[in-house]
């Protein structure tokens, strides 16, 4: 079952530089909640404190708090190691460990964490994942050839397979339809839909329409001008904020798009 | 939105992730194990750091003790054994550093012009042909050839050339020149395809002929850099021992002349001193003899190399920074 | 070139200078292949006396070398080649991972005005002249590493290739590939960061977004991506090793035997350092035999390197 974020008073830097200001929303367990906003305005930044993959470029850091159930992801005696194998991440560009085969990938998570692991429960785990990755009927044949040789959109869901095969209680997704076609698109967004039973899901997009089709809630971040930190301007449930948003940034950026 | 079909979940099986749960024992291992590679990473960049500064260390506080003036303006000329010269010093290398000037200078001349052309033909004229691809696989595996292969080439050639036994400093140019070409053509390549085309069109737009663009423009843009690999390049061969050994000889004296007569340089002057240890000192020469005499004059002669190099390196590396083409990222 | 000098003036004058830059262009371009073929056939030429020459006169001179132990090239050059392989080798396993080890440093731990300092150090070693190599190694290294030579073939001794008891001075092969593995560490390291920057980002974060610690998102993806290059790298540094003269005259106590014993003295010689040291004292035919191992290693080392560019070559495809 997928755990709520609690994100408080979140600044984010690159150095010296205050990358994003003053953060502070509340994420629904087992909902999607869509980050939209110009380029540059900090949203994909945001999602990656959320699994502490920010901090992996020297010299970022935070200040703040980031509350997964409760419990402070930036707390001194937490291992970011241990906080990315419960928040799962999909990025941009599909990438599937080149030299692995489809199984290979899906198992790579689970590998590191266990060590021993029958044949048969991997067996199952890969089967159970690709399921649920909405993959298994197109790849159940060919599970050792190599997981490049597969589609834009299937390598993207095979990168889904195998951050769920970590069972991890939130996915992060930064703007995982960006490099795929609109059938392949599709196909991930009804993905989304069906893994918000088991997860948490926060997801960036640059596709206004992708998040009033797949969110409940919708998060509009935005800056004062380049070199300023961005910050949340406006947070509402999605319908609110495309049929009758209170804020007027996030109104002119969405009726910008729309025309 | 609602899914009226099936979940594709409906048939997966039923998974139990304790199962796939980390032990904390393992986790803990890993832990160790990251932190272990992390330290043993670490560890071999230190490793490698004893050698160099043990290295750098011994020549500098070795060869100071005879690096000096008189030790750079005399020959061998008239030393004997490990008594002091007239002139209060014990031999010197300014033979062996004219030798190792001239011996490379004739290298530079043989091999600069024949790299900068063969550059210019793999980057401006090949169109990617078979024939510039195997050149250019030449260039890479010449690069690779031994020194001492190298040494034996240039002595066959002039032998079966000139007539058995040819020994001079020219000879000893060819060896380099065939270690330094491959240098050559790698730097200049790279510098002739980092000049942007922009330039080679505006200057065909205008109707100049293609020779002139690239005397003009290309290689006009590239000097810089071309230059800097030249000096990179020299400071290579300036150090290369064993071809050198077999072609240019070892001799006392210092001789001026390129093409004829054996030609002493510094690092063969090393070699040899190193090879003769040490020297014996009558009874009645007195204290001023030193029977170490050889081995201090190779660190001295090891100190100078050194300095030579380093300084080379470093115009080198100040010309490709300071005179860089600007050129976006 | 007379018509370069005029050639701006017409338009004539200058297509010919264009023809003739062109061919001078060409001609270098070919020269490297004719220079290549060239060093083939003088050296083949030089060192024809031993294959077309007289063979009673041939084994006289091979008996010479060898203080009566080899009586044809094959036996003279057989231990030399397998003591060439052996000393390459030795560096090249006690380089390899200290090399790849300090790639990773650079690439992937240090800060990057330290790993900028570091690759200046690496330079640094890869300028430094071979004799000056050799000088250390024999005056420095040979007397300080006795106590540990030592020490191996005290504890290690019932592994073979460590089998006791160690030379003292330490002139042996097992010394040699210490000061050759210093050398080739510069080639290998700077190949290798070479490749593992170039790792693509977005497998990086893939493995640390699996929950991987640094050293397993290596193992997942710095170290599969660079593989080719850190053979190819591994390669170029044997072809050095295999080539390198003064280090190995200047340190190893020669002998032409097939022993793999490390730490012991007067076992192995490889061709180069034989060359160089018995090429003084050698009469006509003996220069010809000595350029006949020169042939043997040319080709090994082309072979080597030919080989190595070749898996570049695959890998940048």
């Amino acid at each position: 079952m997928g755990q709520r974020i609690d994100v408080k008073d979140l600044n984010i830097y690159y150095g010296d530089f205050l990358a994003v200001e003053n953060v502070n929303i509340e994420i629904e367990p087992n909902k999607v909640t869509a980050f939209i906003g110009p380029s540059g305005c900090g949203k994909s930044t945001v999602l990656r404190t959320l699994d502490r993959m920010h901090e992996i470029i020297p010299g970022a850091h935070v200040k703040g708090e980031v509350l997964l159930e409760g419990r402070n992801l930036y707390a001194k005696d937490v291992d970011p190691v241990e906080v990315r194998r419960d928040v799962g991440m999909v990025f941009q560009r599909p990438n599937p460990f080149p030299t692995m085969s489809i199984r290979e990938n899906v198992l790579a998570g689970v590998k590191l964490n266990n060590r021993k692991i029958n044949k048969s429960d991997a067996d199952d785990l890969v089967e159970w994942a690709l399921r649920g990755a909405n993959l298994w009927n197109e790849v159940k044949d060919r599970l050792d050839n190599p997981g490049v040789g597969l589609s834009g959109g299937q390598q993207q869901r095979l990168c889904i397979a195998r951050a769920v095969a970590v069972h991890p209680q939130v996915l992060l997704m930064d703007e995982p339809c960006s490099a795929l076609d609109p059938i392949s698109t599709l196909a991930v967004e009804d993905l989304i839909n069906e893994l918000k039973k088991e997860y948490t899901i926060v997801i960036v997009t640059h596709n206004m329409q992708q998040a009033a089709r797949i969110a409940d809630y919708t998060a509009f971040f935005n800056l004062k001008a380049v070199g300023q930190p961005g910050h949340l301007t406006y947070f509402a449930d999605t319908t609110t904020m495309f049929n009758n948003p209170q804020n007027e940034e996030a109104e002119r950026y969405i009726s910008g798009r729309f025309g | 939105m609602s899914t009226v079909e099936q979940s594709p979940m409906d048939k997966a099986p039923v998974i139990d992730f304790d199962k796939f749960k980390p032990s904390r024992s393992h986790t803990a291992a890993r832990k160790r194990k990251d932190f272990a590679m992390g330290l043993l990473i670490g560890l071999a960049f230190i490793v490698a750091l004893i050698p160099l500064i043990s290295l750098l260390w011994t020549t500098i506080s070795n060869g100071m003790k005879r690096l000096n003036l008189n030790f750079l303006s005399y020959n061998m000329s008239g030393v004997i054994g490990g008594k002091p010269t007239p002139s209060g010093g014990y031999g010197g290398i300014l033979h062996a550093i004219i030798g190792t000037l001239e011996i490379t200078l004739g290298a530079m001349v043989i091999s600069v012009p024949i790299g900068l052309m063969c550059a210019v033909y793999l980057v401006e004229y090949s169109n990617r042909s078979g024939l510039a691809k195997s050149v250019s696989l030449l260039v890479d595996v010449m690069s690779g050839i031994p020194s001492i292969v190298a040494g034996l080439f240039a002595f066959s050639m002039f032998t079966i050339i000139a007539g058995p036994g040819t020994i001079n400093g020219f000879e000893g140019s060819v060896a380099l020149s065939l270690l330094m070409i491959p240098t050559v053509v790698k730097s200049s390549e790279e510098m002739l395809k980092v000049v942007p085309n922009d330039l080679r069109e505006a200057s065909y737009a205008l109707g100049v002929t293609k020779q002139r663009t690239i005397t003009k423009i290309v290689l006009r843009t590239a000097l810089p850099g071309i230059v800097s690999g030249v000096i990179l390049a020299i400071a290579r061969v300036i150090g290369e021992t064993a071809p050198l050994l077999m072609t240019a000889g070892y001799i006392a004296t210092t001789n001026m002349n390129l093409f004829s007569g054996q030609m002493t340089t510094l690092p063969v002057y090393a070699y040899q001193q190193y090879s003769t240890l040490s020297v014996t000192c009558p009874a009645s020469a007195g204290p001023s003899c030193v029977t170490s005499i050889p081995m201090e004059r190779a660190w001295a002669a090891a100190l100078m190399l050194i300095l030579i190099v380093l300084l080379l390196n470093l115009i080198g590396r100040i010309v490709a920074k300071v005179f860089a083409v600007k050129t976006e990222r | 070139m007379s018509s370069a000098s005029n050639s701006a003036t017409t338009a004539a004058g200058g297509k010919t200078a264009d023809k003739v830059f062109k061919g001078v262009a060409y001609a270098c371009g070919i020269l490297i292949l004719v220079t290549l073929a060239a060093v083939a056939l003088f050296l083949l030429f030089r060192a024809w006396p031993l294959i077309g020459g007289d063979q009673a006169q041939n084994v006289a001179a091979i008996e010479s070398f060898t203080g009566n132990k080899a009586h044809n090239f094959w036996q003279f050059v057989g231990p030399l080649m397998f003591g060439t392989v052996l000393v390459a080798a030795s560096a090249l396993i006690v380089s390899f991972f200290i090399s790849v080890g300090i790639a990773l440093f650079i690439s992937h731990y240090a800060p990057k005005r330290l790993a900028t300092a570091l690759s200046y150090v690496i330079d640094l070693l890869a300028a430094i002249p071979s004799v000056i190599y050799g000088l250390w190694g024999g005056i420095v290294l040979v007397p300080a590493v006795y106590p540990f030579w030592n020490w191996v073939a005290t504890y290690f001794g019932w592994i073979p290739i460590f089998a006791g008891p160690a030379a003292n001075p330490p002139r042996t092969v097992a010394t040699v590939a210490l000061v050759l593995a210093v050398m080739i560490l510069p080639i290998i390291t700077s190949l290798s960061r070479d490749i593992f920057l170039q790792t693509p980002r977005l497998q990086e974060e893939a493995a640390l977004a699996l929950g991987a610690t640094r050293w397993e998102m290596i193992k997942l993806a710095v170290l599969p991506f660079g593989r080719s290059g850190m053979v190819s790298a591994s390669m170029l540094g044997l072809g050095r090793a295999l080539g390198e003269t003064m280090a190995v005259l200047m340190i190893l106590s020669p002998g032409l035997t097939y022993s793999a014993h490390l730490l012991q003295a007067s076992k192995n010689q490889t061709i180069a350092a034989n060359i160089a040291s018995q090429y003084p004292e050698a009469n006509a035919l003996g220069v010809s035999i000595l350029i006949g191992t020169g042939l043997v290693l040319f080709l090994i080392t082309f072979l080597v390197n030919f080989i190595a560019r070749k898996i570049v070559e695959k890998a940048s495809v």
